[in-house]
């Protein structure tokens, strides 16, 4: 049910009608079990999730530490099994898959990257390592030639070049953003149609993260690549993405095109996201509401609005109904009672 | 070069505007790492003012010499570092040739430090209140009552609920930790608060009210900030001054706002132009290529005109003095000619390309 409506605003339009979205994601829900053996309580990592990822897409998905936007990762990339909810991938469902051929497959499609380029690469092999281990595994056709011209291939699209020396070294002979190029080409190398990139830059300096972000742009148009882009950063997000989704303590609050939900943010909590962004090229907002909130711990949620204790704009209903979203733009939705629909819209969708 | 008088580059006064002498005058400050592939200047001749209640923001890529330079104004350098010259004056007093027992008497009390990351500054077995309890032991003799109250008072300070005091640092959200943090370093109400990236690792949430909240403090309070980060963005509407850094050695000092609308050193501008921004048109930017220099062997020259899209000739050869270009300094060939303009190079973003044309 709230699978529908966020899955129709996001389906691509006509002329791929025929094929399912590259990834489907339905109600997806994951709790941990938190404290003792004894203790009942649950963690609501993340709560009835559910978007799609088209092909050739860079989807962003923004929120604070802590708001499941790595769960979300790790449950697309099978770390964690989903407690609810259904992960389709090409229009299969990923509980279907129990072979180890459809397993490494899936794996090979949607490969992750991961946030810390200083502890993602094994410090004692050569760079050649990691890159030549998948090729063997998930690229069975290929001869040892073929797998270093492949090699070489990869590591010339993530711009590191000459490639073959590159090859060569060990990582602690390159620079972080460097390492992080390396992180990408061990994903390029499975020939993946979606990578799943967990902050792959909070960890580099500013003037390096734009160098890394025009690469996932790179890849996507040369190699077809789409990428689900995790961040807390939503002026990045901004610079790559198409769409954003943004998390709020386990639920997705809003969706939509990234300049629809930049010009027109629906969600209090969108508001407040970008309200918090530095820009030196515009003035401070003096009134930029010094939230004085902490983000909620999601153990044992009752329902309602998780946000309600920060909201400006809270109503009484927020307390004990848990807002679905709703369609309140083109391809725009938004999981608030309060927020607005454009005047273009039909009203009363959701 | 210039037909110009050379000008004074010691001269720092012209980028400050306070009227009272400086709280902080550090000269010439060099330091050196002994490491395997030989010496290494992370600081190379580094002035700078700091004036009372001012806030200074030091910028720069990781490796560029600015946490080494926050570490030997606080004379808080690791053994294989060494100050090997200059000198760092606290209110008239040089800390470089300080005895450890001097140092102690003004640690804490007078001037203090805000380490990067809190989970790791903050020990994890004993209570926020403890340590707080700790630090003030070691700098004063309080009774009982005059500590715990003085903690209730830091707590409350930066918005904090006194009971958590008694909170481990697990227990606390990273906003809090750092904010913790802060507290302690005003227990003594000090004149000058060092910060370490305070902010590193906070979303931009709990950052923005970060920011806001030591602004406050320090117009409450009347203390300096000297504040490293790698985010120029970051200190954009907070600093007064901004300080550049690049493989050692300031390129650029100036009020911030001068630096932010025209920044006359092409280091400054890149890293200016690395950020994305989330209002006006959607540009394709470039970051700057390349990494900082190994410092063991910095480039001839300019030590930045490997990166450098403007070299020239003797980029290569000549290493820039700083500059005097309107309000700032900078370490640039380009602005040893008036007008101190960088050659034209398209810029989208309204404002700065305003004043860039004027």
């Amino acid at each position: 049910m709230t699978g529908s409506v966020v899955a129709e605003a996001d389906r691509p339009a006509a002329g791929e009608a025929g094929l399912p979205p590259l990834l489907e994601v339905r109600d997806l829900t994951r709790h941990f079990k938190i404290g003792g053996n004894l203790s009942r309580n649950t963690l609501h990592a993340v709560d009835n999730a559910s978007f799609v990822i088209n092909r050739k897409e860079i989807v962003a998905l923004v929120g604070e530490s802590g708001s499941g936007k790595s769960t979300v990762a790790r449950l697309l990339a099978r770390v964690y099994q989903p407690t609810s909810g259904e992960i389709l991938y090409q229009g299969t469902p990923l509980s279907s898959m129990r072979t180890r051929r459809q397993t490494l497959a899936y794996r090979s499609d949607v490969p992750m990257v991961f946030q810390d380029p200083f502890s993602s690469l094994n410090p004692s092999y050569r760079v050649s390592h990691g890159i030549m281990r998948g090729l063997k595994l998930h690229r069975r056709e290929l001869s040892r030639s073929q797998r270093r011209v492949e090699a070489e291939r990869v590591v010339e699209a993530v711009g590191l070049t000459p490639a073959a020396e590159v090859l060569e070294r060990y990582p602690h002979e390159l620079s972080g953003g460097q390492r992080q190029r390396i992180g990408f080409a061990q994903a390029l190398a499975y020939k993946p149609k979606l990578i799943l990139a967990d902050e792959p830059v909070s960890m580099l300096d500013v003037s390096i993260r734009i160098g890394l972000l025009n690469v996932m742009a790179k890849l996507r148009e040369q190699e077809d690549v789409s990428f689900l882009y995790i961040t807390h950063d939503i002026a990045s997000a901004r610079y790559v993405s198409d769409r954003l989704m943004v998390m709020y303590a386990g639920h997705i609050v809003e969706t939509g095109p990234t300049e629809a939900v930049l010009a027109n943010p629906k969600h209090p909590y969108t508001q407040l996201l970008l309200s918090a962004v530095p820009d030196p090229r515009a003035p401070l907002a003096v009134d930029a509401e010094t939230d004085r909130g902490e983000p909620p711990k999601v153990i044992n949620p009752t329902a309602g609005c998780r946000f309600r204790e920060r909201c400006p704009l809270a109503i009484d209903t927020c307390s004990h109904v848990t807002p679905l979203p709703r369609l309140l733009g083109s391809a725009h939705t938004a999981a608030c009672h309060v927020a607005e629909a454009d005047p273009s819209m039909p009203a009363a969708v959701g | 070069m210039s037909s110009e008088p050379e000008i004074e580059i010691r001269d720092l006064d012209v980028a400050y505007t306070a009227s009272d002498g400086p709280l902080l005058e550090v000269r010439d400050l060099r330091v050196e790492y002994a490491t395997a592939g030989g010496l290494v200047r992370a600081v190379d001749g580094v002035d700078m003012k700091v004036h009372k209640g001012e806030f200074v923001a030091v910028v720069g890529e990781s490796g560029c010499g600015k946490s080494t330079l926050l570490f030997a104004i606080a004379r808080l350098l690791s053994p294989s570092a060494v100050i090997t010259g200059g000198s760092v004056a606290f209110r008239g007093q040089n800390l470089v040739t300080m005895t450890d027992k001097e140092l102690n008497a003004l640690r804490w009390r007078d001037y203090s430090v805000v380490m990067q990351s809190a989970m790791n500054a903050l020990n994890p077995v004993t209570t926020i209140g403890a340590q707080f309890k700790d630090s003030i032991e070691a700098h004063a003799k309080w009774s009982v009552a005059q500590t715990a109250q003085r903690c209730v008072e830091v707590m409350k300070l930066v918005g904090i609920d006194p009971i958590h005091l008694n909170s481990y640092p697990h227990q606390l959200s990273g906003g809090m930790r750092q904010r913790a943090m802060i507290a302690m370093a005003l227990l003594f109400t000090p004149d000058l608060v060092i910060m370490d990236e305070p902010t590193s690792g906070l979303d931009v949430v709990a950052q923005r009210l970060l920011m806001v909240q030591i602004k406050e403090l320090q117009q409450k309070l009347g203390f300096a900030v000297i504040f490293v980060t790698h985010d120029m963005s970051l200190v954009s509407h907070f600093s007064d001054q901004l300080l550049v850094m690049y493989a050692g050695q300031v390129v650029e000092i100036g009020p911030t706002r001068a630096v932010f609308d025209s920044p006359s050193h092409p280091y400054s501008r890149g890293l200016l132009d690395a950020f994305p921004s989330i209002r006006g048109p959607r540009v394709e930017l470039t970051g700057i290529a390349g990494s900082p220099p190994d410092l063991s062997n910095p480039p001839d020259g300019c030590r930045f005109h490997p990166r450098c899209a403007f070299a020239m000739a003797a980029c290569f050869t000549e290493p820039p003095p700083l500059y005097r270009v309107g309000p700032a300094l900078s370490r640039c060939h380009l602005n040893a000619h008036e007008p101190a303009e960088l050659p034209g190079v398209p810029r989208e973003h309204p404002g700065i390309a305003e004043t860039m044309r004027t």
